[in-house]
């Protein structure tokens, strides 16, 4: 695929050698190809769509550059539309000072990873020299608390939770209430997967939201999501005001142009991304990269820096 | 509640996008089929997630037989429905068991996407068939997989089967269906870790899970069944083939199909491997698992686009 698209738009573009302008009709294969390239990256298709007409109006009437190939050129421009597009970047967690509390929660669809990356998130806060709190709010699946213990285990953290009670907002309540005197600086909630169309389960978490007030609430999305991530995202967004998204199992090969569409509808900053399932496969997110992955390139800014 | 209802019943839970979508696009009196149209319903049938080849397809197959026409949505829809239980339709029965002694049944797929769950799901389905079920909790690498299993195993009144901490998959698989053989079970559900299908070193050891099920009874795992996310979009092709690759799959469960997500991907993954799906997860309970049944999946793709599918379809 990633070769694929180059060979394809080299051949659709040949025809514009030695001509000096790119134009709507000199084009079009080669547009048709990175909106193909596009669509089979999951970006959702009305994304997709506004994405192509606004590259083809900025694109028509450009000089042909000497030093690029006229393909090259036009995955150019889409390159870099696509990385403005999932811009500005935001990596902060807008943490509080140390003598304070901060409160991170984490949302999302079932099985998407936010428990796992519940962990990550400490053991990177650890290495920050922060002391944070798992707290085990996912009182529905299955082990679900065992699993965030293991965890917290793992990175050295402590773990709350309430095996007594079937009321998550109370054990966040209870947890941030409880940081303090558990040498906490930082509390991360772990809910339970729900899906957004859950009326009941989304209401619980706007209870939990309007209880704990936490500082930055977190949609956690599977890199690997389909159409589908516009309606979730949105949802999401809608019930808790989101403050940025963490994009998981990017380590496989997903082009992951959810990435795209969750950004497009909830406007919040991509901030992390999952790349394995181990506590230390956490990375800031880049849209450059993330715009070679959906595009099927190789790392275009380099060749951009050369025209 | 049939399959179809509950399909119904989930997709109706939201402001149904496709259904004002289409209905838009006819008024009472039908639509001219132009280029304006056609675009449309490419991006009805895009949303559905089937892909980009299947999507040019059925859209070409509408421009042939209908361009430069008027028709009414009725006519369309059958148009694309019948092209597509074309390429959906499978055999009936969706589990073959053994014909004597233990059926081994292994359960792969990537992370988070269902297995665990639609294991528990399995083997109450099996119970309630009158067949007596022991589980085998492969996952030996996630944080309280085995305890996960555990507890569905407990629900369920289901022998389990656990390693020691670290323990290989592939001897606890081999455990497993040795119990199974020695109590007389008749199904073996054997879970597996989550991995994804680049990680080579993982699908290898899929081969070798395989392999130790086989070690006990020739011909086993007699189904490898691929849990499928119905969210997860056009990476489901790239699922499909190197799972059905390193373990065999036999067949698809496609889970999670309760939310908006059309898990139409299977429909790309059916038309390039032909793997059949055979059931699918309609919710986290015990009974959330019915059948797939191919002609109900696609009237359940267009359920939002008429407003009573089930009059019209008929
Ligand atoms: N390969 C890979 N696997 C991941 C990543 N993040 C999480 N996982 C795995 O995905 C699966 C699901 O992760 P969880 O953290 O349990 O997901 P969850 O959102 O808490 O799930 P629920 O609580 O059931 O809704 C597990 O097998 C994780 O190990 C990642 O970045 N890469
Ligand atoms: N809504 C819904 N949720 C489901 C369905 N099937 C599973 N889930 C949920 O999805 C999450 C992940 O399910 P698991 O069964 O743990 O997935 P898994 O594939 O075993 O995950 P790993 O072992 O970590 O790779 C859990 O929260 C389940 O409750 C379904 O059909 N519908
Ligand atoms: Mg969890
Ligand atoms: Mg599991």
């Amino acid at each position: 695929m990633f070769e694929s698209l180059q060979d394809g738009l080299g051949s659709a573009l040949k025809s514009l050698r030695g001509q000096g302008k790119l134009s709507e009709a000199n084009m079009r294969d080669g547009l048709k190809l990175i909106e193909r390239s596009l669509l089979e990256a999951d970006v959702s298709y009305e994304v997709t769509r506004t994405f192509m007409s606004r590259i083809t109006e900025q694109a028509v009437g450009e000089a042909v550059l000497k030093s690029l190939k006229p393909s090259e050129q036009v995955v150019g421009i889409v390159y870099k539309e696509l990385v403005d597009l999932m811009g500005p970047v935001d990596h902060s967690l807008h943490l509080k000072g140390k003598d304070e509390v901060t409160v991170l929660m984490m949302c999302g669809l079932q099985g998407s990873g936010k428990t796992t990356t519940c962990g990550k998130l400490g053991r990177m806060l650890i290495s920050r020299d922060r002391k944070p709190l798992l707290v085990a709010a996912d009182l529905q699946r299955p082990a679900a608390i065992d699993q965030l213990h293991v965890l917290g285990e793992q990175i050295g953290a402590p773990v709350f939770s309430d095996r007594t009670t079937q009321d998550p907002v109370a054990v966040c309540n209870n947890a941030v209430k409880e940081a303090k005197k558990l040498g906490a600086d930082t509390v991360i909630l772990d809910t339970a997967g729900r899906l957004h169309i859950d009326d009941e389960l989304m209401g619980q978490l706007g209870r939990i939201d309007k209880r704990c007030s936490p500082d930055q609430v977190y949609l956690v999305v599977d890199g690997m999501t389909g159409q589908d991530a516009v309606n979730s995202a949105k949802a999401f967004n809608d019930a808790l005001e989101l403050d940025g998204v963490i994009m998981t199992k990017l380590d496989g090969d997903t082009r992951g142009g959810a990435a795209i569409s969750v950004k497009e509808v909830t406007g919040v900053p991509l901030k992390y991304m999952g790349v394995g399932e181990h506590l230390e496969n956490l990375e800031e997110f880049h849209p450059d990269r993330m715009a070679g992955r959906i595009l099927g390139q190789g790392d275009m800014l380099s060749l951009f820096e050369k025209a | 509640m049939g399959f179809f209802d509950r399909l119904k019943q989930g997709l109706k839970k939201t402001g149904s996008l496709l259904k004002t979508d289409v209905r838009d696009l006819f008024k009472s009196e039908g639509r001219l089929i132009d280029e304006a149209f056609l675009e449309e319903i490419r991006a009805i049938l895009f949303k559905t997630d089937m892909g980009y080849d299947a999507v040019e397809a059925l859209v070409g197959e509408i421009a042939v037989k209908m361009r430069g026409r008027v028709v009414h949505i009725e006519e369309l829809v059958d148009v694309l429905k019948v092209k597509l239980k074309e390429l959906m339709a499978q055999p009936e029965s969706p589990i073959e068991f053994a014909p004597s002694g233990p059926t081994a049944v292994m359960v792969c797929g990537v992370n988070g996407a269902g297995k665990t769950t639609s294991i528990a799901k399995l083997a109450n389905l099996f119970k309630s068939q009158g067949k007596s079920v022991l589980l085998g909790a492969g996952d030996t690498f996630r944080a309280a997989a085995v305890e996960q299993l555990t507890i569905w195993s407990d629900r369920l009144g289901a022998p389990i089967v656990t390693g020691s901490p670290k323990a290989h998959p592939a001897s606890v698989a081999y455990r497993a269906v040795e119990q199974a053989l020695d109590q007389e079970i008749d199904v073996c559900v054997v879970d597996t870790a989550g991995r994804l299908q680049t990680q080579t070193d993982l699908m290898a050891e899929l081969t070798k899970i395989r392999a130790s099920m086989a070690k006990q009874i020739e011909g086993a795992p007699h189904e490898v069944l691929l849990v499928l996310d119905a969210t997860t979009g056009q990476n489901g092709v790239s699922q499909a083939s190197k799972f059905a690759e390193a373990a065999g799959c036999t067949g698809i469960v496609l889970a999670k199909l309760d939310g908006t997500a059309k898990g139409g991907v299977v429909v790309a993954i059916r038309q390039q491997f032909g793997l059949p799906v055979k059931y699918v997860g309609l919710g986290e309970g015990i009974d959330d698992l019915e059948p797939f049944v191919p002609d109900a999946f696609v009237d359940a793709l267009f359920a939002d686009v008429l407003s009573d599918p089930v009059t019209a379809t008929n």
